[in-house]
């Protein structure tokens, strides 16, 4: 992956950004982390938090000007959250603030804070807290003089405040009137925080509270006149610390604030979801709210967060995080040079369907990140073998002669078009993929050649660009050798692969094309249908009409979920249902679970993927060729899916090029029960593996027997894998009771 | 892998060719150039080696899991 790209990547996902609340406050106070412990009742802990970002937690609570609360945009459905309530209650629920503590400067410096007003007391806490010595100069005879002549500040709230400031080391000195300039020749920093009466002809830098003296800072009111901000004037003695900080350092005064001070954010909130909550009304105003009304106040609180994709992926939301993190973590799982990469599932279990993209206020794609991030693992050598090892053998075998197979229409020398229908399809409904080709033939003029094979997407997804390059090239030989015909695909997935990777070869939907030519003869259904567009036409909204009109033709009457653009994956998309089943059937349950109606889909693996976990499903076809309760058929499993493709291609050249095949006769006959068969589906050994251990064992001889049960037990390493098979022999049937495997090699050790 | 199998094999299992118990013995475990001993049941004739359903989706998965992500 390129740093600079994962950069971007980073910066496009704005989950991270603060809620406009805590943007607008001048010292970032964390709105949204208060109102949610006030949701909870827990006042004692908001006190906490609040006193980590202002010094004066009291004063604030009563006089804050709260620009936080124009911000919330709570107020663009109801009424603004009354943050400034909740930090009066805060305020007066009569929790003490911790005092600050003196902390250790690795070179200390001195100080000097002219002025003991709110800013100039922010700069000396936040100086001290650095560990600093700090001596404030103040003209009168009391700290924050001109806050005790407000009627609106009871004098307790003040000196509690002030308490904080005992014992930290910091030096008073009152009565004492100092020109910064002089002190400036005893101290290593000066800031001058005096207030509205002190020297007016001070220039200041807005960002850093420069001067143009080098060591002296200034900030406070002296800088705001009748626009006064007691918050803003906080913030000030906060970030000329800051500079001053900085500046004693020799770090840079200006890196790195962007955030800094009173401003907009770009936290995206989807506010319309929210119904308008009116603010809650304290039953005695003067009183302010009392706890429980806080705590029903701040639970109108959104909070405000981005997550959009979050929210509609339960891929993105099984690992407790957002893109912002994920990708920072992807990252780390490609360069880490010692450890484990603890990413690698995460990475293989994103499905690529593009619906967190469509969503994003900022069309980030997890999909392409992921897609990146196994390539590099591919690259690398890193990616975990198991997790598209049983994918990629299924490619291999659609590409193998058991399935593969290009040939122009029988009695035709040229195709005029050239049917794909795919592995997919071909291996759920074998027999209407047969049907619909003949129907192909009869309506069009010039000939329809056919092609049985793989369009390389398992390659694609597994980030095998070798493997899907192999794929395009046997694809690509045999389209050549049969005239470059325009391509028809049935499967959604083969299309977006030739559209996306093959763009010189002409390709339609079969469906766009079926509107064309005439649907098949058959009469119409009635039936009410929920449709779901496979993730891979999210944009093709020519073929989501076209089947839509199809269905309507068909008899069925449409329900529309959130529109074919936000469809979701079934959960086989980018091999995530291989890579992590848990993850996949998360997404196929949550879309079967949107309403009760029965799915049309046109895509096999979603009709099968639904159906496996339990949802009626029917795929287009069998609204075509309408033949009993098609919505019931069961999931064929991955052991069906193949032995289907096969006898369709051996079907198809006995009963269309009247060629002498035959079906080949299983040597070992196999029996087992139904859960049995589930348990083999779900650990992905196909049949074909259990017969071809049975057959290991029955010519070797090496099995072990169980004595008790008269169970054999036998292990056969084709390859890569070592398959374990329980059976017995009953009635000339191999009845197998459970099977196993596992890739370790093993040997008896020397 | 630890270095006892987590169930050794039941004794009623006998190897069909050799005909005899099975009895616990060092073998050595491969997987992505990594290899290591454990002790697992293996036949004395033959030297078929046993390996039980909890052990190849346990321990045995997990360290396979650990190597991939190594």
């Amino acid at each position: 992956m390129d740093g600079q790209q994962v950069k971007l990547w980073e910066s496009r996902c704005i989950e991270e950004f603060p809620p406009a609340c805590s943007a607008a406050c001048p010292v970032h106070l964390d709105v949204r982390g208060l109102a949610e412990l006030l949701r909870k009742g827990d006042l004692r802990a908001a006190h906490a938090h609040a006193c980590r970002f202002i010094p004066f937690p009291g004063i604030v609570g009563h006089l804050c000007d709260h620009p936080c609360q124009s911000a919330c945009r709570r107020s663009e459905s109801g009424d603004a959250i009354r943050i400034h309530e909740l930090e009066r209650t805060i305020a007066t629920a009569g929790f003490n603030a911790p005092p600050f503590r003196r902390g250790r400067a690795m070179e200390k410096k001195r100080v000097a804070v002219l002025g003991a007003g709110l800013s100039g007391m922010t700069a000396a806490a936040d100086l001290i807290v650095k560990g600093h010595e700090v001596v404030v100069f103040e003209a009168n005879a009391q700290l924050l003089g001109r806050l005790r002549q407000n009627p609106n500040l009871p004098a307790s709230i003040l000196e509690a405040d002030l308490a904080r400031f005992e014992n930290t080391g910091i030096e008073f000195r009152y009565e004492q009137t100092a020109n910064a300039a002089t002190l400036a020749d005893e101290f290593d920093a000066v800031y001058v925080g005096t207030g509205p009466a002190g020297q007016s002809d001070i220039d200041i830098d807005p960002l850093t509270y420069t001067t143009r003296h080098p060591k002296i800072f200034a900030g406070g009111s002296r800088r705001y006149g009748s626009h006064y901000s007691l918050i803003t004037s906080l913030s000030d003695g906060r970030y000329a610390a800051l500079s001053i900080e900085r500046m004693l350092q020799g770090a840079s005064l200006i890196a790195n604030r962007d955030s800094q001070g009173s401003q907009a954010s770009r936290l995206y909130v989807n506010v319309a979801v929210h119904a308008p909550l009116p603010a809650v009304a304290p039953a005695d105003p003067a009183q302010g709210y009392s706890p429980a009304e806080a705590q029903a106040e701040a639970a109108r609180c959104f909070p405000c967060h981005c997550l959009e994709c979050v929210q509609v992926c339960p891929y993105l939301e099984h690992y407790g995080g957002y893109p912002k993190r994920y990708i920072r973590e992807i990252y780390n799982n490609e360069t880490i040079v010692m450890g484990a990469r603890k990413s690698n599932r995460m990475i293989n279990s994103c499905t690529l369907c593009g619906l967190c993209a469509e969503v994003c206020p900022e069309q980030l794609g997890m999909g392409e990140v992921c897609l990146s991030a196994r390539q590099g693992m591919v690259a690398k050598n890193h990616m975990p073998v198991s997790h598209h090892d049983f994918a990629l053998r299924d490619l291999a075998f659609s590409r193998s002669k058991a399935f593969a197979l290009a040939r122009h229409q029988p009695g035709h020398n040229e195709s005029a078009l050239l049917f794909f229908p795919g592995c997919q399809l071909s291996a759920s409904s074998p027999d209407h993929v047969a049907r619909f080709y003949q129907h192909l033939c009869a309506k069009v003029d010039g000939g329809v050649g056919l092609m049985l094979g793989c369009c390389g997407a398992p390659a694609h997804w597994a980030a095998r660009d070798d493997l899907f390059g192999e794929t395009r090239a046997d694809f690509r030989a045999e389209w050549e050798r049969l005239g470059k015909p325009p391509v028809i695909t049935a499967c959604s997935s083969c299309y977006r692969m030739f559209t996306d990777h093959q763009p010189d070869v002409p390709t339609e939907s079969v469906w766009t094309l079926l509107e064309r030519i005439g649907l098949p003869d058959a009469g119409g259904v009635p039936s009410r249908l929920t449709i779901h567009d496979p993730c891979t036409t999210r944009h093709e909204s020519a073929i989501h009409a076209s089947v839509r009109r199809i269905a309507h033709q068909r008899g069925a009457t449409i329900v529309e979920l959130e529109g074919a653009e936000r469809t979701t994956c079934c959960g086989f998309g980018g091999l995530a249902q291989l890579a992590n089943r848990e993850v996949a059937d998360k997404i196929v349950d949550r879309r079967i679970g949107q309403n009760e109606s029965d799915h049309l889909t046109y895509c096999a693996m979603c009709r099968d993927n639904f159906a496996r976990r339990g949802k009626r499903a029917v795929h287009i076809l069998d609204l075509l060729y309408p033949d009993g309760d098609a919505a019931a058929r069961a999931d064929p499993g991955f052991s069906a899916r193949q032995e289907n493709r096969g006898r369709l291609k051996r079907g198809l050249l006995r009963d269309l090029w009247g060629e002498d095949v035959t079906e080949p006769a299983d040597d070992i006959e196999l029996a087992m029960s139904a859960e049995v068969q589930a348990d083999l589906e779900k650990k992905l050994i196909l049949l074909d593996d259990i017969r071809q251990t049975v057959r290991h064992a029955e010519t070797s001889g090496e099995k072990l027997i169980d004595q008790k049960t008269g169970h054999f037990v036998a292990q056969h390493r084709p390859v890569a894998m070592t398959y374990w098979v329980e059976y017995s022999l009953e009635g000339g049937r191999h009845v197998v009771h459970r099977a196993y495997s596992h890739r370790m090699q093993l040997e008896i050790a020397p | 892998m630890s270095e006892r199998p987590s169930t050794p094999a039941p004794p009623e299992l006998t190897c069909d060719r050799c005909q005899l118990p099975l009895v616990l013995g060092k073998v050595k475990a491969s997987y992505l150039g990594n290899s290591f001993e454990v002790e697992l049941s293996c036949c004395p004739g033959c030297g078929f080696i046993y390996v039980p359903e909890e052990l190849a989706l346990g321990k045995m998965a997990q360290v396979e899991q650990a190597l991939e992500d190594k």
